[in-house]
């Protein structure tokens, strides 16, 4: 154990295995958020990350292991209603609803979980506060957005369910490396103003190591090392593996 | 006018010229040379080169000419710029069109009172407009292709004829019990197919419609099978029968009784039902479920990570949808006064869904304007005898090139900004005060 590990964790995995048919992704993965931190998962292509990801959310299924969430249970749980425990997702890839306006986008993201009006208007505000480029886009198709764009409305569209823990899904990708550090930039932002707390997967370890206050490296399905931030930026193995050798931020 | 004729007339004629070739490879046997058998069985055969050079001809020009106006009015490769004035005056009749459609709607009855037969045309034209919305909440709205929409027509049309036959229950019963009959059919094609998209969907669906009418058909004991039901009653104005007698509508109001009353009641009665229909999505479209419909024509799997359920969202729109065809059946049915199997074959199916296509997935006018011209368009070639489908498919190419996404291709937003800034500043105004 490298890092102190929070005394509240308000996401807990313990032991988490899933699989695709007989091909195991995560071979028992332990992992925790505390309220209030940002956490960063970096790892190479295909060790895992989305899979870990996507099995909190309840698809694939964890075949072992425990999820929980503010001291809950949350391991069988259907997809649609983990989301309205307040856990929001960025997927990876963005997943917009390209025909539908950027308003459209917006209201999706706090539809299921019985957003009042008013909660709706705020929800906007913030957003348009953090990411002034959407409100000009407001009636746009989705679309019709530039990738960087699109990444804030998939970031805007989940934080309009008010969520305690944002996961976001490689948020950075395919993006020039001043539009990426825009979104960090914003995801510091929220962390630091609203407490939301933040687990962040990413290729581009550089930037999410520098952004996160603890890091976890996922090889082949196994968490490998975990510590702070700035730790694991020392770490030679982690600069050989994914600073030096790998993809600059 | 336009900026630039990038391809050119080398790409036009080199286009034309294959397709020529094309022509003249398909056409020289079967038009070329002309075979039949002789007096006493001998093959005899000659050649009729001049109908094949004007053949091919015809395709050389023509396809110069389609390639001509791809390029002026086609969606690719040219930038049109279009003044202002053009553009404003397009929009301003773009929104006239549905109000000024409507009016008119209300007034057929009254401008055509003598003439039976355009009643009857705009019963008809009404009643597919009535099936077009109702499957383009499926099909448009969200996006679960459905080639088995007569199945809940169907439904609809047997649940009326049956339940007034044989239990003697009047239209007003009937036609709220028709909707929930086929919406529970709609439910019930619903589960099996929650996990299909796309093309393994459309397969179910079309199995399902031939299912129904399967059933229909062979079901003798209670549907009658080939021979369907007859004798299904007349609707009534709530009670009060169209009929020449002492209590019909006519009498009680003083009138001569004519057989027209009926026909401009059925007209006014699918005006509201498809009003009805219209109404409805258009209110379901700006609440969560109606939102959440489009998103998962989007992408489904981006909804489950917003929370949104997606097995009662598919559910609700197949119900939805299959409501508005059980209550276009009970109308069919009692317009009819008989019906059989034999209405409710695949064709219907596909009719519909070329209605929902061509008028623009998910645009409520859309659809309309191509239940008309789908419709409306066919009796007015019925002059043209054997052509008619020809002129009719010509007419469907057509508009796939030139508006591959249908009549009314772009979709009207349902938020909309003004509103959401008002209300923030409002709250804003509360947070400090």
């Amino acid at each position: 154990m490298t890092a102190s590990s929070p005394t509240t964790p308000l996401l807990a995995i313990r032991g988490l295995r899933a699989a695709y048919g007989k091909i195991e992704a995560l071979k028992g993965v332990d992992l925790e958020v505390g309220a209030g931190e940002i956490v960063a998962l970096i790892g190479a292509n295909g060790a895992g990350k989305s899979t870990l990801m996507m099995t909190v959310f309840g698809r694939p299924r964890a075949r072992a292991g425990k999820i929980e969430y503010d001291g809950q249970d949350i391991t069988g749980v259907p997809t649609h209603e983990i989301a309205r425990l307040r856990i929001a997702q960025s997927p990876e890839g963005r997943r917009i609803f390209p025909r539908m306006s950027v308003a459209e986008n917006l209201q999706m993201g706090a539809d299921a979980t019985d957003s009042s009006e008013a909660d709706r208007a705020s929800g906007l505000e913030r957003i348009f506060n953090l990411f002034p480029r959407l409100k000009e886009r407001m009636t746009q198709r989705g679309g019709t957005l530039s990738g960087g764009e699109q990444q804030m409305l998939a970031i805007g569209r989940a934080l309009m369910s008010r969520p305690r823990l944002l996961m976001l899904d490689e948020p950075s990708l395919g993006l020039a490396p001043l539009i990426a550090r825009q979104i960090f930039d914003a995801i510091r932002t929220l962390n630091r103003q609203d407490g939301l707390t933040v687990l962040i997967v990413e290729q581009n370890a550089n930037h999410a190591l520098k952004l996160a206050h603890r890091g976890y490296v996922m090889v082949n399905g196994l968490i490998t090392l975990s510590g702070t931030g700035s730790e694991l930026l020392q770490r030679p193995e982690i600069r050989a593996a994914y600073l030096e050798g790998g993809r600059r931020g | 006018m336009q900026t630039s004729r990038a391809p050119g007339v080398a790409f036009i004629f080199k286009k034309a010229l294959i397709s020529a070739l094309v022509a003249l490879v398909l056409f020289s046997l079967m038009i070329g040379v002309r075979t039949e058998a002789g007096s006493d069985g001998q093959l005899t055969y000659w050649t009729r080169f001049g109908d094949l050079a004007m053949m091919v001809a015809t395709v050389f020009g023509g396809s110069i000419i389609v390639e001509l106006l791809r390029q002026w009015w086609g969606p690719v490769g040219t930038v049109r710029v279009v003044p202002a004035q053009v553009t404003s005056a397009l929009s301003l009749a773009g929104r006239l069109v549905a109000p000024v459609l409507l009016i008119f709607t209300f007034l057929v009855p009254v401008i055509f009172y003598n003439e039976r037969y355009i009643l009857d045309l705009g019963i008809l034209v009404l009643t597919y407009v009535m099936l077009g919305w109702g499957l383009n909440v499926v099909v448009g709205l969200a996006g679960l292709l459905d080639l088995g929409y007569v199945a809940f027509y169907a439904v609809g049309a047997y649940s009326y004829a049956l339940l007034a036959t044989n239990f003697g229950l009047s239209f007003w019963i009937c036609l709220p019990l028709a909707g929930i009959l086929a919406a529970f059919w709609g439910v019930l094609l619903g589960f099996p197919v929650l996990r299909l998209r796309g093309d393994y969907l459309a397969i179910v669906t079309l199995a399902f419609g031939e299912i129904i009418r399967l059933v229909l058909l062979n079901w003798q004991s209670v549907t009658g099978g080939p021979n369907g039901v007859s004798g299904i009653p007349r609707p009534t104005m709530f009670g009060i029968p169209l009929s020449p007698g002492d209590d019909g509508l006519a009498a009680k109001l003083g009138i001569e009784f004519s057989p027209t009353h009926r026909i401009v009641f059925l007209f006014y009665l699918i005006l509201a039902l498809a009003l009805l229909t219209n109404w409805v999505t258009i209110r379901l479209r700006r609440l969560p479920i109606g939102r959440a419909w489009e998103a998962l024509r989007e992408d489904e799997v981006a909804c489950r990570a917003l929370g949104i359920n997606t097995t009662t969202t598919k559910l609700t729109a197949f119900a939805t949808g299959a409501m508005f065809g059980g209550l276009a059946g009970a109308f069919f049915a009692t317009r009819q006064g008989f019906i059989s199997p034999e209405s409710f074959t695949f064709h219907e199916s596909a009719l519909v869904l070329a209605i929902v296509v061509l008028g623009g997935m998910g645009s409520q006018l859309g659809v309309a304007l191509a239940a008309l011209a789908m419709i409306g368009g066919f009796e007015l070639f019925r002059g043209l005898d054997q052509y008619r489908m020809l002129v009719f498919g010509m007419a469907m190419v057509l508009l796939m090139i030139w508006r591959p996404r249908g009549l009314i291709g772009h979709r009207a937003p349902t938020v909309f900004l003004e509103r959401n800034q008002a209300i923030s500043s409002d709250l804003v105004k509360e947070g400090h005060g």
